[in-house]
């Protein structure tokens, strides 16, 4: 199909592209595109399934420690979500005409990237309920308005993915507020997993709108519909009034209300700190890579074996036909 | 390291009464690898009663609308459309 397109004349192709863009419509997987936009979707797609399966680690971690059976159900099917989330996503780069065996290729070997927020590690219980409530509220942040990103087979996924979502950041929620309410020490570790993953969640939403790269280019195609400093200011709004409730301290001084511009006024980030885990020096990064390729190369064989088993079973349905 | 599961479309019927629709794709060997993919990825939450899966190389496609012809033949026929006719003032049930 492509080869189709390119007979025809490239500035007509743009033109239609440009106005569906500009009316607001979708672009779907047979349309002409620009090779910089289908480039740019294949990076942030992919770098979006990658952060899906790799958030699977830091959770999956507490698993088997989880403090009740209701707990370790619930923590179960989030990490099975995750997973879920990961194959949407992959799903939907593939409509690019990009093969998911390669885009784990490049997550394996560094040459594509994932959410720098699962390189930090879950130490205590309550680390599951501040990557619930935190992590998980600022990836919704995130991706609502990803529902009407111009590229529909993202827009798609993301819906399905924002539904579910919100289980997720609910049973965070929920058990942190457990914690905060408990005994003296239940508080005092959902006050610490707050100090320490509240910075890195800011984070979540990207470099500032003056430093994105990015940013400028992707707002005009519409994939992006919000600058990161934005949906920061969302998700520090609303968080606020979230951590009275859990009766918890959100560790920044210069927070504060701002009655003029209507939004909580926040600290500064410590941006180098982002710097050094999108280098690969965050606490867990080498980690996280090295389980990912183990747990690929482990299932090598089982994948072997499927295939060898469909082309014998196919073989046999041959040879019956052929009798 | 590619291990080279062929690519399913999965369509799924959402409730007895509705049509399948088309939902995403799955990896799997076989047919029946990739219903048990489909099931485990989209009706975690009951979601489907009835799922089909395709293998995608066998769908074929009609080119997207670059100035094409295909649709062309409909474009003209606004008679089709039942408010192309002139109904005199007061007829009912027409």
């Amino acid at each position: 199909m492509t080869a189709e397109a390119r007979t025809q004349d490239v500035p007509e192709l743009q033109e239609r592209f440009d106005g569906l863009i500009a009316a607001d419509e979708r672009i779907e997987p047979r349309d002409w595109m620009p090779e910089a936009y289908r480039k740019t979707l294949v990076r942030q797609i992919a770098q979006h399934a990658h952060s899906e399966i790799i958030g699977m680690q830091p959770e999956g971690n507490w698993i088997t420690r989880a403090p009740s059976l209701r707990r370790k159900a619930i923590l179960l099917a989030k990490v099975q979500d995750e997973a879920g989330h990961g194959l949407y996503l992959y799903a939907a780069a593939e409509t690019l005409g990009v093969d998911r065996a390669d885009l784990l290729d490049a997550l394996h070997n560094g040459r594509q990237k994932y959410s720098s927020i699962f390189n930090y590690p879950t130490l205590t219980w309550a680390d599951i309920g501040a990557v619930g409530w935190l992590v998980d509220g600022a990836a919704i942040i995130n991706q609502i308005p990803l529902q009407r990103c111009s590229y529909g087979p993202y827009a798609r996924a993301m819906v399905r993915i924002c539904k579910e979502e919100s289980f997720h950041q609910r049973q965070g929620f929920e058990l942190l507020h457990d914690l905060s309410h408990g005994t003296p020490e239940q508080h005092a570790m959902a006050q610490d997993a707050l100090d320490r993953w509240w910075w890195p969640s800011l984070m979540m939403f990207g470099p500032p709108d003056a430093e994105s790269s990015h940013s400028a280019q992707s707002m005009a195609w519409r994939i992006k519909r919000h600058s990161n400093d934005e949906l920061r200011q969302r998700f520090v709004d609303i968080s606020v009034p979230q951590a009275e409730a859990l009766g918890l301290t959100i560790p920044d001084p210069d927070l504060r209300w701002n009655e003029e511009r209507g939004h909580y006024d926040f600290g500064v980030i410590d941006w180098t700190e982002f710097q050094e885990i999108l280098a690969g020096n965050g606490p867990c990064n080498r980690q996280r890579v090295a389980t990912r390729v183990q747990a690929h190369e482990d299932g090598e064989w089982v994948r072997q074996a499927a295939l060898a088993y469909a082309a014998k079973h196919s073989d046999g349905e041959r040879d019956v036909a052929a009798a | 390291m590619s291990s080279g599961l062929p690519l399913w479309e999965v369509f799924i019927r959402g409730r007895r009464g509705l049509s399948h629709q088309h939902v995403g794709s799955v990896h799997a060997s076989d047919a029946e690898m990739a219903l048990r993919n489909a099931r485990d990825l989209y009706t975690r939450r009951g979601e489907g009663v009835s799922i089909w899966v395709v293998p995608a190389a066998s769908v074929s496609a009609s080119s997207p609308d670059e100035k094409e012809p295909f649709f062309d033949p409909a474009g003209d026929k606004v008679y089709r459309h039942p408010t192309f006719y002139r109904i005199p003032e007061g007829v009912k049930n027409l």
